[in-house]
């Protein structure tokens, strides 16, 4: 038997439908979610090993480099995967993305003109470690104007995507810079229902971990669906 | 006032916005970085079971394609069991880009045998799917079940749970070894999502 999740808290996440954000309003399901009771179908997932990825996969400021090195302020992102017991999660993907120093991403649809960095693709990945740690080695992104209402601006901010043990923990936020104006502004940072929800996507700058003459410090931490402690088991009438 | 529960919240979703390809499928985005990409084939060469390819489409609320989407799938092997560390040829776990002018979707896998339901009754087979995009805010689960397995879908302890005016909207209609599986974000036949 494998255990079940918490129940995910469906007011601390933003609603499918917030109409501040455009996007969402033809791509939000009316009907309400089926509850479904957790069963293997979702309670596994898949796993990663250190064969999966390389070395270099996690430092960005590297990964694509063609002639130097991109241009930016150079970072480390830093953190754990927990999840909701306060407990590390060991062994588990991280993915990044982002756009570069002038808020432009390497994708062919986004057409700011703010130019293409030739040493920068935008993306990282890697596992944590046996106390779910990771670290990555980026640039700091921009903020970047997008089509939402007709002056909209991005704050800075790097996409993260992480796995856990279970398909139904699978979850992709954002991690914002603590500090930044932008985030109070954001209509869809503001998809998010309460401010302490906001204030957890914030990474704080780590003075402890900045490498002096080399890179500022950011650390983020992520937490995912924890698992339901169960010291008796249900057991059905007559047992 | 009472003691303090010490649990943490779960980090809040936020869109994956329209360039999640460059995190998760970097090729599509023509992004050369990885030696090799996660979730290119859910299952190897060698793995046993039949091949089958599935093919659709996400329509959003004004029946529109949606063409920025990213799907992953989960599934069990032609066993019915889910992957553990060592499997041979059998990963069971994919990401799916649809075509960027199309939104068409198309993989290959092998069919997954039955499992176990969560009342311990047997399952219809399925594949589990997870879909983020633009203007979705926390990603959405959904499964897929098979139009040629009729008898095992009447049984099925999930498909019970949904009215039956609903329940086609997961079950691909099945061609030979093509099944097709369309998925709508909104409409008459929205597509079942879940809550796990
Ligand atoms: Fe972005």
């Amino acid at each position: 038997m494998i255990d079940e999740l918490c129940q995910r808290d469906r007011n601390w996440h933003p609603p499918a439908l917030a109409e501040q954000y455009k996007s969402s309003v033809t791509r939000a399901p009316h009907q309400p979610l089926l509850s479904l009771p957790g069963s293997e179908s979702e309670l596994t997932g898949p796993t990663f090993g250190h064969d999966d990825i390389d070395r270099l996969d996690c430092d960005l400021i590297r990964n694509y480099a063609q002639t130097g090195d991109p241009i930016g302020e150079r970072i480390i992102l830093h953190g754990r995967i927990l999840d909701e017991n306060a407990r590390p999660v060991p062994n588990t993907l991280v993915e990044i993305w982002q756009a570069n120093a002038g808020g432009r991403y390497r994708h062919q649809a986004d057409g700011y003109l703010a130019p293409i960095d030739p040493n920068f693709g935008g993306c990282g990945r890697t596992l944590t470690d046996d106390e779910g740690r990771y670290s990555f080695r980026t640039i700091k992104p921009g903020p970047y104007p997008w089509h939402n209402w007709m002056n909209s601006w991005r704050p800075a901010h790097v996409h993260f995507s992480v796995f856990g043990t279970a398909f139904a923990q699978r979850l992709i936020t954002q991690m914002y810079f603590e500090g930044d104006p932008l985030i109070a502004k954001c209509p869809i940072v503001s998809t998010i229902p309460d401010q302490a929800g906001i204030d957890q996507l914030v990474a704080v700058m780590d003075m402890n971990a900045t490498l002096p003459m080399d890179a500022i410090a950011y650390r983020f931490d992520v937490v995912l669906r924890g698992h339901r402690s169960t010291p008796f088991e249900n057991r059905p009438e007559g047992n | 006032m009472a003691q303090r529960l010490d649990y943490l919240k779960e980090s809040p979703s936020q869109t994956a916005g329209p360039y999640v390809h460059i995190g998760l499928a970097p090729s599509d985005a023509r992004i050369d970085v990885y030696r090799r990409e996660l979730g290119r084939d859910i299952v190897g060469p060698d793995a046993e079971g039949e091949r089958i390819t599935v093919t659709g489409q996400l329509f959003d609320g004004l029946g529109e394609p949606v063409k920025d989407a990213l799907i992953e799938i989960w599934q069990a092997d032609a066993q019915g069991e889910y992957p553990g560390k060592e499997d041979n040829g059998f990963c069971g776990w994919g990401r799916v880009v649809p075509d960027f002018d199309t939104g068409l979707f198309s993989f290959q896998t092998i069919k997954p045998g039955a499992v176990k339901a969560h009342n311990g009754q047997l399952a219809a087979p399925h594949l589990s799917f997870w879909l983020v995009a633009r203007g979705i805010n926390i990603g959405l689960q959904t499964r897929m079940y098979f139009g040629d397995e009729e008898k095992a879908n009447v049984s099925d302890p999930v498909l019970n749970l949904i009215p039956e005016a609903r329940r086609n909207t997961l079950i691909a209609k099945s061609d030979g070894t093509s099944y097709r599986f369309d998925i709508r974000l909104q409409g008459d036949d929205e597509t079942v999502f879940f809550d796990i």
